[in-house]
């Protein structure tokens, strides 16, 4: 059973580069609200790439395909357009913006969503602030620092999935969230993205260990290869190619190719 | 004439880009000559040391050639011939803005000048264009013996403590521009706080420019008695004309010992004035001076805010911002002069660099060889937002003998693509999100500002990186 198009993330055919060479070729997924995906696969497999292209970022060329948000194309939008419709990309690599606090940025990117003219609330804000950092174990006082600056891997993490908590995304696509965290760390996470899981968000959870998939169990999972999904499945897929790798994938693939 | 205030028309951006047409009863004329001395002194009944003091500044004037050996040659773009050295309504300022002419007043009415009186200023002056159209300080204040009145009532009615540091500080010959100003030099600040007083609110200057080719070259002298502090803010605004407009303002400080004197200035000239300043203070035994000055408009700005440390245990800071958008030269700085033992200076000096434009830092730290526990810390730190802005820093520092210590940190960064694109994933427009990163880079140093200024800042970076993108 397939959701209705107006609440799925729907990546169709999609073909992507970066200056000549082709990074996406030909990449189909459909994510409904209430679901979360995994996508698995190699290094250079292309799923960081699928994320930042998702999002709108400048560096690479969409030369085929779409990208529909609740039946709407998101594709020639800038990226902050995409962001208020309600796409959050959680960053492997978050970066700094020194001399910015958490609690300024985090307001800024709230306002940005009112309408012009309307003000944010500054009482209300502080209270679900406090009350989401308190849900994911995060200190008070890093509210006064500045984004990212001097960060542990596990802070910029945490950071990530405040940052969410806070904008309420319809669609989250998490790139390499468990990378550079210790197993304390990764529970943290783990839970605090649990905790958003529920009827009216999607997640995308990228990840190339099993590891995280323990934690933040998916609806699905996908293996990605050269540019490509090449197989989908279960969650008890991610188990098997944690214990057989993901050449048996591949060349599956490739057989059935062939046969074509 | 119309005497209707229509706030949406013949305004762009700046909130300081309007003009309302003015009567002016004293007029100097075009060009600068012996003559045109003679008029502003007759204008201004001027006393004899006055008139002299003035002719031997025009004589220096003349004498002296443009910097544009280690300055840029821009300055050769001012034409002295074109300019009107001295315009006024009248050469008296009100106590009372009921008493200020209305064209005038609707003109400060509508930057908020007497609406920020009433909120968080001791004391107000407000120049426009030659003179002070209105100068003011609260009873209380005034009832301490502070004085704060224009420099034309300074040098008359109190010639005892005016001429015993007029042009001390900054001799009239120092530069060509400290010259010109000596030569024609026209409002501008007298403030004495006696021993002892300490001056909780600020007290503020306004300069305003409302004449195309017009010179504007006010004179402040500031003294703070032993143990005196005070507070002293100054704001600009110019409309933006067809032609180049000539700022050359000097300004000297004398803290006397351990006295402190802040002195702010969020200078937002429009885009064609030359603002061409000299700013020095003199710091005697533990008193304190200290610039926050912060540039933000003008078309070329050169200013060094200086300190001379006079005597033992005092110290010097200037902090500085400067945001040279396209089109723009903001070549800034800070002198320090160590003059005796155990004197500290800190320079911290932060410069943005958007489209074409340019910030130049050039610092100077003397300590020379006989001295002894004296300590510099200097950090400048540039950012550039596109590709063909241009930054150049040239410290100079000086540092002889034993036990003396200096520190210089220096840095250069980007706002990258990669911290826009986290940025607009969020939500942020692209210029929302360089606005943020600007304010970012410059957030340590807004905190020193009264809160009311700080908030101005801000608000004026914003609208500056509104137009930068697009």
């Amino acid at each position: 059973m397939s959701a209705p198009a107006t609440s799925t993330l729907s990546i169709r055919d999609l073909h992507a580069s970066i200056g000549e060479k082709p990074i996406l070729k030909g990449l189909s997924l459909e994510i409904p609200k209430g679901e979360v995906h995994a996508i698995m696969g190699k290094n250079g497999a292309g799923k960081s790439t699928l994320a930042k292209i998702m999002a709108g970022h400048p560096d690479y060329t969409v030369t085929s395909g779409d990208v529909l948000l609740d039946g709407e194309s998101i594709l020639g939008m800038e990226p902050d357009v995409r962001a208020r419709l309600g796409l959050f990309l959680a960053f492997q690599y978050p970066m700094e913006i020194p001399g910015v606090t958490i609690a300024n940025f985090i307001r800024a990117a709230l306002q940005a969503r009112l309408p012009q003219g309307e003000e944010l609330e500054a009482t209300e804000y502080y209270a679900k602030l406090y009350a989401k950092m308190d849900a994911l174990s995060v200190p008070r006082n890093f509210t006064s620092r500045s984004v990212n600056e001097g960060f542990s891997g596990g802070e910029k993490k945490r950071c990530e999935i405040l940052q969410m908590a806070m904008l309420e995304p319809s669609y989250a696509v998490l790139d390499e969230t468990d990378s550079g965290l210790d197993i304390d760390a990764l529970k943290i996470v783990s839970a605090g993205v649990n905790a958003l899981r529920g009827p009216n968000i999607g997640m995308l959870v990228i990840t190339h260990y099993q590891r995280l998939l323990d934690y933040i169990v998916p609806d699905k999972v996908h293996v990605m290869s050269d540019g490509r999904i090449i197989h989908s499945g279960d969650k008890e897929l991610a188990l098997k190619l944690e214990a057989q790798g993901y050449d048996w994938v591949e060349k599956e693939y490739a057989d059935a190719q062939s046969a074509l | 004439m119309s005497t209707e205030t229509k706030p949406d028309i013949d305004i762009d951006r700046s909130v300081g880009d309007f003009r309302y047409d003015v009567d002016y009863a004293f007029d100097a004329g075009v060009g600068l000559s012996e003559a045109t001395i003679d008029y502003i002194c007759d204008v201004k009944g001027d006393p004899d040391w006055v008139r002299a003091f003035r002719k031997e500044g025009y004589r220096k004037f003349l004498e002296k050639p443009m910097p544009t050996h280690w300055a840029t040659k821009d300055l050769e773009n001012i034409v002295f011939e074109n300019i009107r050295y001295y315009l006024s309504q009248g050469q008296v300022p009100k106590r009372s803005w009921d008493d200020v002419p209305e064209d005038v007043k609707r003109t400060f009415e509508r930057l908020g000048i007497p609406e920020q009186e009433r909120k968080f200023l001791a004391g107000v002056e407000a120049q426009f264009d030659s003179e002070a159209a209105y100068s003011n300080i609260k009873a209380a204040v005034g009832e301490q013996g502070v004085i704060f009145v224009g420099s034309a009532e300074g040098l008359k009615e109190h010639p005892e403590i005016f001429r015993k540091w007029f042009g001390k500080v900054i001799p009239s010959g120092d530069n060509k521009f400290s010259a010109l100003n000596s030569a024609v030099f026209s409002g501008g600040s007298f403030i004495y706080v006696p021993p002892g007083v300490k001056v909780s609110h600020p007290l503020q200057a306004y300069f305003r420019i409302n004449a195309q080719n017009f010179g504007q070259f006010e004179r402040t002298l500031i003294i703070a008695d032993e143990g005196a502090e005070l507070t002293y803010m100054e704001g600009c605004t110019a409309p933006k004309f067809e032609t180049a407009t000539l700022h050359s303002a000097v300004v000297e400080l004398v803290a006397m010992k351990g006295a402190k004197i802040q002195y702010i200035t969020v200078q937002n000239w429009s885009s064609n004035v030359f603002n061409l300043v000299t700013k020095r203070g003199i710091a005697h035994e533990n008193a304190e001076v200290k610039w926050i000055d912060c540039n933000i408009g003008s078309r070329l700005t050169m200013k060094y805010p200086g300190v001379v440390m006079k005597e033992k245990g005092a110290r010097g800071e200037v902090v500085s911002i400067a945001l040279a958008g396209n089109g723009q030269h903001q070549d800034t700085g800070a002198k320090m002069i160590h003059a005796a033992d155990n004197t500290t200076s800190n320079i911290i000096s932060k410069s943005i660099s958007l489209g074409s434009g340019r910030s130049t830092y050039r610092g100077m730290v003397h300590v020379p060889k006989h001295l002894k526990g004296c300590k510099n810390n200097t950090e400048c730190d540039a950012l550039l937002i596109n590709t063909h802005s241009r930054t150049d820093t040239y410290p100079a520092i000086s540092v002889r003998g034993q036990g003396n210590a200096v520190q210089h940190e220096a840095s250069v960064s980007q706002i990258n693509s990669e911290q826009i694109f986290y940025m607009q994933q969020r939500g942020l427009s692209e210029a929302a999100a360089m606005s943020l990163a600007v304010n970012g880079f410059v957030n340590d140093l807004v905190q020193q500002f009264p809160m009311e200024y700080s908030v101005e800042l801000k608000r004026l970076i914003d609208l500056e990186m509104e137009g930068s993108v697009g």
